[in-house]
């Protein structure tokens, strides 16, 4: 098998203090570990302070990580001087979740799309121009969107415009942060064939993250759950969905509103709150609101680890609720 | 039998833009009886909170008005008031006392610089003419009541100092204080964790079970619609397009739009089903239209697999499809 596109190795970020402000370390994650393959989609699901926008930034080296390895295609980026650095994102792109913020309201679509060629250097304006306009093509907008500005489209054109922003430089990675939180309904599903569609047909590697565990379905090859900033499980999409085996991901699943008005009954609701990611439980991070835990949680960290042959890692130390 | 606690018919919300009156909202018929929870559905736009705030008239003040069409509360001396034309004066006395109110930013409705405890007493001092110690005591039960942990103590700590869902919680205690016959619920759980929603969704059945209220549940979720809701009306650009009993609507939905909806929310499972077959998602084509250039006829007609020439022509009239379901659609017998 080829060596892994994307290895994360015991990344570790912790917001410390500064001048400005007071209180705690926030331990926003702790040894986290994951690899991509090239050309796999892999889905970070998790709840509000999970840490997974804070892989998703650290990935690119955005934010800098406490520490811990990142090594993209060979290279470890959390080495890689400014110049290097640059260079090496262009092949590493980000969609953001919000359509109307992450676009610039006096710049016209031309102008986005081509940025990332300005600062790279690359082509003359003709052909920059000839990018853009095949990435416009590429998440089916109009041509004419060029000369037009931001807010002239709606939510979802305004998100393909995002989406299209990453393609000109022609990414091999993508890092795609909540792409369809902030859409209708009717509209996700048209976002979130266009993404898959794309990421087959140019072989995208592809980072995806959500809070949504139903959003990442259809989309992801593996999924990691995330709790106050750890692993709690790693699985291929189609198992996790079909057998889950760690208390909380059973619980977000639990959680998720059922269509069936006759299937709301016999849902599991967590009790309390996300504990603080500046104060979190010793042990297990997740057992102040675990339905199964037992004093033994209090004392270790459970290890990720692998629990049946199809590729399902758990964080948890009971084998005997599954 | 006792009058509905909300009974809205014919109403047109209109809001004034470049010197033009474009209706946010028209022809909307909608009854909550008590103890009864109904939820408005619908995309950005459709005017579901349009709707909501048209009850309480807080249509933002120099560009939106109710244009026609009446709204009539159940208060809880039994008297059945109409809302729309009451002067600002009479709508303050309404507003938090009879019907109570519950946003999606549970933030941005609650003051930083007053602790939870004091913010929850004010209504009941203003509209109920309790005395400062009455309401004190009043605000910790209703904090309990809502959930809270430790509420002697949480009362006077401040919005910051809770979480999330706290929050969440304590504008429901808030918005309770004054025992409405009607709570207004507007996205109350979008903006939280879908652990922290399967809690609050639970809370708000569990006290309308207590106090039997009627509940507007004003939400884009139709996950959520299904766990809470008795009754459902979904609303396109402006309109409600179909309505009924959850059980009816969401088994068997009368009305295209409804019938997209519903394919196009991911259901656990069901993807890997297709992506195996290599199937892409369900989607419903093209966008929600702009409310100022509404197509002519009905409004769904340009995303619709279903138009005829006939839905070009005029907006369809509400079908009764049951004695229970209505459908805005020409071809309801079809779906």
């Amino acid at each position: 098998m080829d060596a892994p596109f994307l290895t994360v190795r015991n990344l570790t970020k912790h917001f410390a203090p500064t001048a400005f402000s007071r209180g705690p370390v926030v331990r926003a994650l702790d040894d986290i570990s994951f690899d991509i393959a090239r050309g796999q989609v892999v889905g970070l699901v998790g709840e509000s302070g999970s840490g997974k926008t804070t892989i998703g930034r650290s990935v690119l080296r955005l934010i800098e990580p406490t520490s811990g390895e990142i090594r993209f295609d060979g290279v470890d980026i959390t080495k890689l001087s400014a110049g290097p650095l640059v260079r090496q994102r262009r092949k590493m792109q980000y969609i953001f979740q919000d359509p109307f913020a992450s676009l610039s309201p006096r710049m016209t679509i031309g102008q986005i799309l081509t940025e990332g060629l300005d600062i790279q250097g690359i082509g003359s304006r003709r052909e920059r121009r000839a990018k853009a306009e095949r990435a416009l093509a590429a998440v089916e907008l109009p041509v004419d969107a060029y000369d037009r500005y931001a807010h002239e489209f709606s939510g979802g054109q305004r998100q393909r415009i995002g989406i299209a922003r990453a393609l000109t430089l022609e990414p091999e990675f993508i890092v795609a942060d909540e792409p369809v939180s902030a859409l209708d309904v009717s509209i996700q599903a048209q976002i979130i064939n266009l993404l898959r569609d794309l990421q087959v047909r140019l072989g995208l590697t592809m980072l995806f993250i959500s809070h949504d565990l139903a959003v990442v379905e259809y989309i992801c090859d593996t999924v990691i759950v995330l709790y106050l900033g750890r692993i709690m499980e790693v699985a291929p999409a189609a198992a996790l969905y079909a057998r889950p085996q760690h208390p909380y991901t059973r619980a977000l699943l639990s959680a998720i509103p059922s269509l069936d008005p006759l299937a709301r009954q016999g849902r599991q609701v967590l009790k309390g709150d996300i504990p603080s990611p500046a104060n979190p439980p010793t042990g297990c991070v997740f057992r102040t609101r675990c339905p199964v835990a037992l004093d033994a949680c209090a004392g270790i960290v459970p290890p990720l680890r692998a629990t049946t042959s199809d590729g399902h890692l758990k964080a948890c130390i009971r084998d005997d609720i599954a | 039998m006792d009058a509905p606690i909300l009974s809205i018919s014919g109403l047109r919300a209109v809001f004034r833009i470049a010197g033009r009156d474009i209706a946010a909202v028209q022809d909307v018929d909608l009854v909550i009886g008590s103890g009864e929870t109904v939820a408005l559905v619908g995309e950005s736009g459709s005017g579901k909170s349009v709707t909501s705030l048209s009850i309480i008239g807080l249509l933002p003040k120099k560009i939106g008005r109710i244009a026609e069409g009446s709204i009539a509360l159940r208060r809880r001396d039994g008297t059945v008031t109409e809302l729309t034309g009451l002067d600002p004066e009479s709508l303050r006395k309404v507003r938090g006392n009879d019907i109570g109110m519950v946003f999606q930013e549970p933030m941005t409705s609650l003051n930083p610089v007053y602790s939870i405890g004091e913010q929850i007493a004010e209504p009941i001092r203003i509209h109920l003419g309790r005395s400062h110690r009455d309401a004190a005591t009043d605000a910790v039960r209703l904090l309990a009541q809502v959930g809270i942990p430790d509420p002697d103590r949480r009362a006077r700590q401040y919005p910051h100092e809770l979480s999330g869902g706290m929050r969440q919680r304590a504008t429901i205690a808030m918005a309770l204080s004054c025992d409405p016959t009607l709570l207004i619920a507007d996205e109350p759980t979008t903006a939280l964790d879908v652990t922290i929603q399967a809690q609050i969704l639970d809370l708000l059945a569990a006290l309308q079970a207590q106090r039997g209220m009627g509940i507007l549940f004003v939400t884009h979720n139709l996950g959520v619609v299904a766990e809470i809701a008795n009754r459902v009306a979904v609303m396109y650009a402006g309109r409600i397009v179909e309505s009924g009993p959850v059980s009816e609507v969401f088994t068997r939905p009368r009305h295209p739009y409804t019938a997209g909806l519903m394919r196009s929310v991911p259901r656990l499972g069901q993807a890997t089903t297709l992506k195996a077959a290599g199937t892409p998602l369900p989607t419903i084509a093209g966008n929600v239209p702009s409310l100022a250039l509404l197509p002519k006829g009905c409004s769904f007609a340009p995303r619709c697999v279903l138009a005829v020439d006939a839905c070009r022509t005029a907006v369809p009239p509400l079908f009764a499809a049951t004695s229970t379901q209505q459908s805005r659609c020409l071809r309801w017998e079809d779906l």
